[in-house]
Parts: C-alpha cells; sequence; structure tokens
C-alpha cells in the first residue's frame, strides 16, 4: 500500500456524522433468512468516533493494472472478450455534505451475463463465461469521479424462498479516508421488476432508500455501437469540522 | 421556512453475500491473473518495528457455528500508536507497516489469521488514552451492514482497566468478549454475532 502524498490539500480530520440506522437495513430481517442467526440481538454501544475510526487506509494509483476497471477484458485471452450486454458504469463517491471524494478505492464484483458467478461455493446451472472473471476495481478522481467497463449481469436463483431470484446487480466495496466510512453495497439496474420482489432489496426499509441505489439508464454517456451507460453515485458518511473541537495532538 | 441542510444521504448497505471473495480476494477463490495478490494479506515486512504477533480470528453465528463465508477487515495503530493514513496529524507512521489488513475466513475452518504487530496506546480525547486495541470491520453473507467490533489483548490488564471506552460498558460481563486470550505469540479473538457471549458490536 502507498500513500498519494497531496502536500497542498490539508486533511480533514472531523469526527463523522453519525450513521442513520434506520435508512440502512437492521440486521435481523427474517425474510432474508441467513440474517437470523447472523445478526446480533443486544443493542450496538454508541460513540463518537475516534482516531481509531477517523484514520483509515488510502490507496495510491500505482497499485492499479492497466486492465482493472475492464471486467469486460480484465480476464479474457488475447482478442477476446466477455460475453454480454457491454455497458459502462460510472458516477461519484460523495460524502454527504456533498463533496466529491478523492483517492478512494472501489473494488466491484459481479455474476456474469447468465448469472454466474465465478466462485468454487457456486453451483448454478449457468455456465461459465471463460472469458469472464467478475471482479474489477479503481480509484477515485479529484472530484471523486469513477468509472468501469463490463458486462450487464443477469439474474439468478438462490435458496432463500422457494423461488427467489435475485435482480441483476453489482455488488461495490467503497473505502473512503476514514475507516468508519467503509461500506459495501450493491447497485441495480433501472426498470428491473426484480428489485422490489427481492428480500435482500426489501431488508432496507424506505423505498427512498432503496432507490438511491438503482443505476440510471444514460443515453447520453453511451458510446454508440460499443456499449451503454449506467449512473450510479455513491454517498458515503461526512465529517464535521474540527476548528472547534479538542485537538487529538499533544497527548 | 428556513435555509436548507443541503445533506445527502449516506448509500445504503446491503450484505456482501457469499462470493464477496470475488470481488475481495478473487485469488482466494481462484480467480488468478487479474490483480497480481489479494490486497491486505501483508501488514509487515522485515523492517516493520513492534512484537510480532498472529491474531486468529473466527466469526460465529448464534448456533455457535464458524462462519466460513465472512471477510475481515483490521486497522490499527503502529508500534508507536501512529495510524498509516493522511489523516494521522500527530507525526509519520511506521512506513513499513500498513496498518491495514483484509482475510477471509477460512472455507473448512472458518479461521483466519492476521500477522501483524501489536500496536501502541492511541489518544481517546485530551488527556486520555486507550488501551492497545484492533478494530474489526466484519462483513459476510446475512449481515446487512458491515459490524464494527474492537479486539484488546488480555495481557494489557492496566491498559485495559483505564481504557475509556471498554468503559462504556454498562453490563460488566459482556468486556471479555473484546479481550482476545493469549496463547504463546497468538491472541485468540472468537466473534460471537448472537447469544449469551454476543460480542460488543459498536455505533461508531
Amino acid at each position: 500500500m502507498s500513500i498519494d502524498p497531496k502536500p497542498n490539500r490539508q486533511p480533514e480530520i472531523g469526527a463523522f456524522f453519525q450513521r442513520d440506522r434506520s435508512w440502512h437495513p437492521p440486521a435481523y430481517t427474517p425474510g432474508y433468512k441467513t440474517s437470523v442467526l447472523r445478526s446480533p440481538q443486544k443493542a450496538l454501544l454508541s460513540l463518537d468516533t475516534t482516531i481509531s475510526e477517523i484514520t483509515g487506509p488510502v490507496f495510491g494509483h500505482g497499485m492499479l493494472g492497466e486492465l482493472d476497471n475492464d471486467l469486460i477484458h480484465n480476464f479474457a485471452k488475447p482478442g477476446e472478450s466477455a460475453i454480454g450486454e457491454r455497458i459502462i458504469v460510472y458516477g461519484r463517491v460523495l460524502d454527504e455534505r456533498g463533496k466529491g471524494v478523492p483517492g478512494v478505492l472501489l473494488e466491484f464484483w459481479q455474476a456474469n451475463a447468465g448469472g454466474r458467478y465465478r466462485h468454487k461455493k457456486e453451483g448454478y446451472i449457468a455456465a461459465l463465461d471463460p472469458n469472464f472473471g467478475g471482479c474489477g476495481r479503481t480509484i477515485t478522481g479529484e472530484d471523486g469521479s469513477y468509472a468501469f467497463r463490463t458486462i450487464k449481469p443477469g439474474p439468478y436463483p438462490w435458496p432463500n424462498g422457494v423461488n427467489d431470484w435475485r435482480p441483476a446487480h453489482i455488488h461495490f466495496s467503497v473505502f473512503g479516508h476514514g475507516f468508519a466510512q467503509r461500506l459495501i453495497t450493491q447497485m441495480y439496474f433501472e426498470g428491473d421488476p426484480l428489485i422490489w420482489l427481492c428480500p435482500i432489496v426489501r431488508t432496507i426499509p424506505d423505498r427512498a432508500a432503496v432507490e438511491t441505489l438503482i443505476a440510471a439508464l444514460d443515453m447520453q454517456s453511451t458510446i454508440p455501437m460499443d456499449a451503454c451507460a449506467y449512473k450510479f453515485d455513491i454517498v458515503l458518511r461526512g465529517r464535521r469540522s474540527s476548528v472547534f473541537e479538542n485537538r487529538l495532538e499533544g497527548n | 421556512m428556513v435555509q436548507s441542510l443541503n445533506r445527502l444521504r449516506e448509500s445504503p448497505s446491503q450484505t456482501a453475500g457469499p462470493y464477496v471473495h470475488i470481488g475481495l480476494t478473487p485469488n482466494f477463490c481462484g480467480i488468478a491473473g487479474v490483480f497480481e495478490k489479494d490486497l491486505g494479506t501483508e501488514m509487515v515486512n522485515d523492517k516493520t518495528k513492534g512484537e510480532r504477533i498472529t491474531v486468529r480470528a473466527r466469526v460465529l453465528d448464534g448456533t455457535g457455528t464458524p462462519l466460513k463465508d465472512a471477510l475481515i477487515e483490521i486497522w490499527q495503530a503502529d508500534a508507536a500508536g501512529l495510524y498509516n493514513s493522511p489523516t494521522e496529524i500527530r507525526g509519520a507512521a511506521d512506513p513499513n507497516f500498513t496498518g491495514w489488513g483484509r482475510m477471509p475466513t477460512d472455507m473448512v475452518s472458518g479461521e483466519c489469521l492476521f500477522e501483524t504487530i501489536k500496536p501502541g496506546r492511541v489518544p481517546y480525547k485530551p488527556g486520555l488514552l486507550m488501551a492497545p486495541h484492533i478494530t474489526f470491520w466484519i462483513v459476510a453473507r446475512g449481515i446487512n451492514l458491515g459490524l464494527q467490533t474492537r479486539m484488546y489483548f488480555a495481557d494489557e490488564e492496566q491498559a485495559n482497566a483505564e481504557d475509556p471506552v471498554l468503559a462504556r460498558i454498562e453490563h460488566r460481563s459482556r468486556v471479555p468478549t473484546l479481550i482476545a486470550s493469549r496463547q504463546d505469540d497468538v491472541y485468540v479473538f472468537d466473534i460471537h454475532l448472537q447469544g449469551d457471549n454476543e460480542t460488543v458490536f459498536f455505533d461508531v
């Protein structure tokens, strides 16, 4: 891991806004069966963020390979490419104050066009695509923007209810500048009727919150005769100004 | 009407799912050749300062069964109590220590091992130090929002007794759920998601 020095930018060191846990899914959501035995039953211990969560790892662009943000090609044999609907996913990582969050690592993973994951534990009958791995990553630019190219994943069935199908989705893992901003979520696609049936989507209590996870089709950003585009912005926790807070140094 | 605060709302979390490895530790699940190596597997090198330790962690569900599809990330200070982060303003951390580690739990045993160093103490608020600790973030199938907890060290009794975060735990019988026992150079930390020994998780 290397750290970009960025000497001209003062790092922000304030504590993070508290998380609105009524907006996030609760831990215990019995419609999503696995959550039943994996959800804490006791109350969380609340703390204002300490230096242990205000700080966090930051990754330099030097770690990225040339094809890390191109899932159509990063697992494909030379001269070949993954099969499926070619798309560009782009957007910005912002914080709750609306500021772009620069220099943060985004990682994403997904099934192939038929809904099959490349994973030892996955046994769905849809075929693997020999040219598709399903993982990628990138680092946001100065304004928090990011983009990657992939194929649109297919829906797939999963053993929850007798006949539950996940909507097409891409998993996102996002860092930030502090460990308290660490977030994993899923991106869904505009217009997919499976979204509103899905027990995992429905772990989120508020329909408006679900809508923030649905990427918009953006025909202005498509590449004609090549790839459609979807816009997906991600919002991380904001942080307070530290001007009036007790300073951590000098202890 | 008053002025708008113009705040956005944090993107809601969703579970990492059972195939989290594809994105975060692809080499571990057999996807070779995309990323050279899985991120977060090497926290130390030959020059890292501090006492070498191994942390052996498991995550157990409400029946006591270890999760075989969890992913754990840890974040900690270096031996001098400095974080390797741009938001660390107290000084420069050990450049040979990342402070951040990521490991999937083993698909058979449910264990994962972090090769790291014992962290120094860091401040809480002016005049108060926290005991040495490692911050944990746990995601898995069935966990809708990453769980945050801390691991403290059983052989730091004095520091643990002064720790302002441990002091906040009302039910004192729950404090030991955050304290890893020591077996030789290995600290053993079992995280219980629910039940009698449920680990203390934080909203922080």
